[in-house]
């Protein structure tokens, strides 16, 4: 045990990758090899600072802890801290940062200095985003991180890039602007941008849906939900595999974020107000969206598409306003973080050795890649919900908790199960299955040491969390517990003054 | 502690063969994994007689699982009588089946591959029975799907047996869709899912509705019909049943210990693991009754015209799979445990003696290619009648019988204690028991009896799907064609001589302890009976005609086939063409495939490219690329704009910020 009293911890994790990033822009042009260990090394130690975090967090409190405070611009303080569900976020960042950089280090061979820039500020952002207590710090973070994950998929993407970064911007700035609105609106309100201090100003409740409706607009493209979420498998099929791992497993994760930290302990009124069609959307995307994927011929666009039913249990778990329905949803979040990385790994294992993306150009891989198959077959189960893997807990608390609130959502949305089942094991067979006839795979290699490094530790914690899920419930459990009854008082209150 | 090393020494097993396989080699996996099993089922012998007559109930807690506020589950291992009878089955069969393969597989390149799956398998398995939770038991159930989908698909090469993987997943999952809301329901009305808890206050739920689906029923059968759902698919029951006569595109020894001895009888397991619910809810009862003998029959009947010797014992299985639910629905849930336990034994046999018919005909299963064998392989001869005696029931009554005449006697005198309307249920049992003996007679007499249709000329003539294996996979030396039928190895035949053993004296030996008249401290809590509920008592004092009815159908069932396939082998086909119509709807399995396939399949796939094409195309990324076009309306150079976006975003960005912060410095001001 490191004692951190005094210890500026957060500033220390989330700004480690920009000082990485200033180093690596100072290197010689030349030395990508350089830029690539420094990245690695950066992103490593990044993670073991972050894990300080974990270890000195205190389970028994609901309360923000290794919190910074520091005069910053005009009436805008620097304020950071975590509770039981960000400091999950953080290490979520922290840890697959390192494994991307290692993803990126043979199929990125153009700028790579750049690339490496791009992605530790890219790191920063994001952890600064799970930090940060103050309203325009979080817009901040929260904003800017579109600017490294749009130059990475601009620069280092597909054929379409430019229009998928392009639909990506327009999908997204409608939110920022109404996020950005609300967020003035909310100070005039409460006088002050701090969370901590907002989480306890009630809002009139009018005043709460129009605020909840902005902040929506925003979270909810980064979900992203039906129907806002065509900008995502373009974005997917463009990014290079690094970037799609980040999208999948940590930005999407914002929105979620967003929710909890801000729409449903904020505006409790407007949550309750708004939670059918919150339910209604959760739906549609799961059943939509795992029909669609059904029927994709390329593998990043069924992953993705996967990505948005699976988001749909979170949201759907979120405005269930229960306990399980909460745990589910974080609990889901992270594991998606874990399991959709590790899908996309996955692509960019075959795509690095055959270049195309189509699922009809593979076919019989378990033949020469057995280890691959292995993996692939427990992400895949995973992805699937099977219990004992990660992917169960989340989908079956959010089950569970949306039951309790309304049984016909909770079956509709059980009928996920049996898609998610049939597109993930229909494309498993596509590609792994088979004899393996095409000529261009007669010598396709198995996973090299490399790649086996970088799976190895998402298939152990993903069978790991789903044999004990309670290491990471235990954290949230008391965040969530508040979070919970923090809302039913609210909603209790509400009723009696409308029963007034 | 013996506990513990029962259930997870399979989990060792299978990862030491599935991890280190490649490293210490395939006789190694086989040894370690068969060694594993052997002990354990030597261990769930001396549980069984700990638990069954020294009545020793236990609990172990391995470990905390998921708690979420008053959600609080744990794996956890209940012992008491109905899991020690579980135990006894899936280890045995098991070690058995472990035991078989090594002379099966012998010439498999994934030998380790394959004994992990099979350790596996029964480690979930073990999961599943041993059960304190409904949560735990979704993961041994849901755990034994998915070594069932590794193992169907095994000949991963074989496109037939890819697909049959996937049915028989997706099929189950369907189950599973009921089986998840049915926990769900439990949850919410009694906010917990450990079984204890469940069983103390499910009797509160009496007289109380949910609304799901539209409806307001009674909820405690609401939930019963959910849970039984997921009993149907994994046990293959009408409607749910498709997945499991193609999962014999898996190798035999999986079709025996799998989808005939175990897993496919994990369905008859939750529901009387669940009896304390279920004799709460009369309906929900009656509807397990009445699929129970609606699968009994659809299944006999289909398994009339099968020429696929797996195929056969497929439909065989699926039928007695209809009887045991026949029985725990009349409410008789010792017969249908004790019908589970019997059809352990000669399912199991019947299976691995029919892998050992294919194998000695070089991987042919079309029983119109064969023929004859008695003489060939007179002990698999041998085994296969006791097998099949044991199936028809062959016994007289009050002095001996095959383990089958016991057990399924009981469930059809159950059925008529029962009193369903007419006897309704009671009749169509007696004559599935009929049908049931005219199949699997015809299953000797076609393989064993009539004369060889395997000479030359059938060599490559092998027109079913396991053709393509035979081809990869599991090439079997094919230097020349005509090969001689041969006797499999001792590896092989043990297990059959232990199997015979049990299908021999199964019956008569524990009778009296399942059924009998102190049954209930046999089974001590671990069935429950609620206080209306006579028929275990009920089916000992019937009409004596009754007792003789099943013994009559069974040997009018022999004798048909005899005639059928032996006396005048001209008659199966005149009959065939007499009753086309019947004959053509049996044969195609009532349609089941076609139909659903039509209705859910391929409209899944059709709906789901309309949403991506149309949804997401056109409609939503139409408008979106539209407000994108008239965004950029004004600009004649597009594209630069579009690469200029991300500094433009910036831009936008900070122009915010710098709003929010003028605003904050105004207000500031005006404090002053």
């Amino acid at each position: 045990m490191i004692n951190l009293t005094g210890v500026p911890i957060l500033s220390i994790v989330t700004f480690l990758p920009l000082a990485g990033a200033l180093f690596i822009a100072s290197l010689n042009r030349e030395a990508a090899g350089n830029a690539r260990w420094t990245a690695l090394w950066v992103t490593l130690l990044t993670f073991a600072a972050s894990l300080l975090i974990w270890i000195n967090f205190d389970t028994g409190s609901s309360n923000f802890q290794f919190v910074e405070t520091r005069n910053w611009l005009g009436g805008i303080k620097y304020k950071m801290g975590v509770d039981g569900i960000s400091m999950l976020f953080v290490i979520l960042t922290t840890f697959l940062m390192p494994i991307c950089i290692l993803a990126s280090w043979e199929s990125i061979d153009t700028r790579v200095r750049e690339y490496m820039i791009a992605f530790l500020v890219l790191e920063s952002l994001m952890i600064g985003v799970f930090c940060a207590l103050d309203l325009v710090l979080f817009y901040l973070f929260f904003e800017a991180g579109l600017i490294p994950m749009f130059l990475i998929i601009g620069v280092w993407g597909g054929k379409r890039r430019v229009y998928a970064s392009f639909k990506f911007f327009l999908y997204t700035l409608l939110g920022s602007v109404l996020m950005l609105l609300a967020i003035m609106a909310m100070y005039w309100q409460a006088g002050t941008t701090d969370i901590p201090t907002l989480l306890t100003t009630k809002f009139p409740p009018e005043m709460q849906k129009w605020l909840w409706l902005a902040f929506f607009a925003s979270f909810a493209v980064k979900m992203p939900m039906w129907p806002v979420h065509t900008w995502l498998p373009d974005a997917h099929v463009e990014a290079p595999t690094g970037g799609s791992v980040i999208l999948a497993a940590i930005l999407l994760k914002m929105g979620g974020y967003g929710f909890l930290r801000f729409s449903l302990p904020m505006f409790p009124d407007a949550s309750h107000y708004f939670a059918p069609l919150v339910f209604t959307l959760s739906v549609i995307a799961i059943i939509y969206t795992s029909l669609v994927a059904l029927a994709q011929e390329d593998v990043k666009k069924l992953i993705a598409y996967s990505s948005v039913a699976h988001m749909g249990y979170v949201t759907l778990g979120i405005f269930t306003f229960t306990t399980q329905g909460i745990d589910g949803a974080i609990f889901q979040m992270l594991s998606h973080g874990i399991v959709s990385a590790a899908l996309f790994l996955c692509v960019g294992v075959v795509y690095d050795r055959m270049h195309t993306r189509e699922i009809a150009a593979y076919g019989g891989l378990a033949e020469r890649m057995p280890v691959y198959a292995i993996c692939l077959m427990v992400f895949t189960m995973a992805n699937v919900g099977l219990p004992g893997t990660s992917g169960f807990v989340g989908e079956f608390l959010t089950l569970l908790g949306a039951f309790k609130v309304n049984t016909n959502v909770a079956a509709a949305a059980t009928l996920g199960v049996i898609l998610s089942a049939a597109y993930a094991l229909y494309l498993y067979r596509r590609m792994i299955f088979g004899a393996l006839e095409k000529a261009s795979l007669k010598d396709i290699l198995d996973l090299s040491p490399r790649e086996i490094a970088i799976l190895a530790p998402l298939v152990i914690l993903t069978i790991f969390f789903g044999v004990y899920p309670a290491a990471l419930l235990d954290v949230t459990a008391l965040s969530v517990k508040k979070l919970v009854q923090n809302y039913e008082v609210a909603i209790k209150t509400a009723e009696v003054v409308v029963g007034r | 502690m013996i506990y513990t090393a029962i259930v997870f020494l399979p989990l060792l097993g299978a990862l030491i063969a599935g991890l280190f396989g490649p490293w210490i080699g395939a006789r190694a996996s086989e040894i370690i994994t068969t060694g594993v099993l052997l002990i354990c089922a030597a261990l769930s012998w001396v549980v069984f007689s700990d638990v069954g007559f020294s009545h020793h109930t236990a609990k172990v807690t391995v470990l905390r699982w998921i708690s979420s506020g008053e959600l609080d589950v744990a794996w956890a291992l209940r012992i008491d009588t109905l899991t020690a009878v579980m135990l006894v089955v899936v280890t045995t069969v098991s070690s058995l089946v472990h035991l078989y393969s090594i002379g099966y597989m012998h010439e498999d390149d994934g030998r380790p591959r394959f004994f992990a799956y099979l350790s596996l398998f029964t480690f979930a398995m073990l999961m599943l029975v041993t059960a304190d939770n409904l949560l735990q038991m979704l993961f041994g159930w849901e755990g034994v799907g998915l070594a069932s989908y590794l193992l169907i698909g095994f000949w991963y090469k074989k496109p037939s047996a890819n697909a049959a993987a996937i049915k028989a997943f997706v099929v189950n999952r369907v189950g599973d869709f009921g089986f998840a809301l049915g926990i769900f329901g439990l949850f919410a009305a009694l906010g917990s899912i450990g079984l204890d808890k469940i069983f103390a206050d499910a009797p509160t739920l009496i007289g109380h509705k949910i609304s799901i689906f539209g409806v307001n029923a009674d909820m405690l059968t609401v939930l019963c019909l959910l849970l039984f759902m997921g009993a149907m698919g994994k046990s293959a029951q009408l409607g749910l049943h498709t997945w499991l006569p193609d999962a014999m595109e898996g190798p035999t020894p999986v079709s025996a210990l799998i989808h005939a001895a175990t897993m496919v009888t994990a369905g008859v397991f939750m529901v009387a693991r669940l009896s304390p619910l279920f004799e709460l809810s009369p309906d929900a009862s009656r509807v397990v009754m009445y699929v129970g003998t609606a699968t009994a029959f659809f299944a006999a009947t289909v398994g009339l015209v099968q020429n696929d010797i797996k195929r056969v014992i497929a439909y065989s299985t699926c039928s007695q799979l209809g009887y045991m639910f026949a029985a725990l629905g009349a409410g008789a849930y010792g017969a249908g445990i004790f019908h589970l336990f019997t059809h352990a034994f000669f399912k199991a046999l019947l299976f691995l003696g029919a892998g050992s018919v294919i194998h000695a005909m070089h991987h042919e299963q079309d029983m119109r290619n064969m023929g004859g064998l008695a003489k060939k392989i007179p002990i698999t001869f041998a085994m296969m009648t006791i097998g099949t005696l044991a199936l028809t029931g062959l016994g007289i009554p009050h002095y001996f019988g095959f383990a089958g005449f016991h057990s399924k006697d009981a469930i059809i005198e159950a059925a008529f204690a029962a009193h369903t309307p007419y006897n309704i249920v009671f009749w169509t049992l007696v004559f599935a028991a009929f049908m049931t003996s005219f199949y699997s007679w015809r299953l000797v007499f076609m393989t064993f009896f009539q004369a060889p249709r395997w000479g030359e000329g059938h060599g490559h003539d092998h027109g079913h799907d396991g053709a393509a294996a035979h081809a990869n996979d599991h090439a079997h030396g094919h230097g020349d064609h005509h090969h001689e039928p041969h006797e499999s190895p001792q590896v092989m035949l043990i297990p059959l001589y232990v199997l015979a053993l049990g299908s021999v004296a199964a019956g008569f030996v524990f009778a009296p302890y399942f059924i009998g008249h102190d049954y209930k401290e046999f089974w001590g809590k671990s069935l429950f009976e609620g206080e209306h509920n006579h028929v275990m008592h009920a089916m000992h004092e019937l009409p004596e005609w009754v007792g003789f009815a099943p013994f009559v159908a069974m040997l009018a069932g022999l004798a048909l086939a005899y005639l059928f396939y032996i006396k005048a082998p001209g008659l199966p086909a005149a009959t065939a063409r007499a009753f086309r119509p019947l004959y053509l709807f049996l044969l195609n399995k009532w349609y089941f495939d076609e139909l659903y396939d039509a209705v859910f399949v391929k409209p899944a796939m059709w709906i789901g490219r309309a949403l991506w094409k149309g949804g997401d195309g056109a409609i939503i990324d139409g408008t979106i690329d539209g407000t994108g076009a008239t965004v950029l309306a004004g600009s004649n150079q597009a594209m630069k704009l579009q690469t200029g976006f991300v500094y433009h975003y910036a831009f936008a960005m900070l122009i915010g910020v710098a709003a929010i912060l003028s605003y904050m410095i105004v207000q500031a001001g005006g404090f002053k």
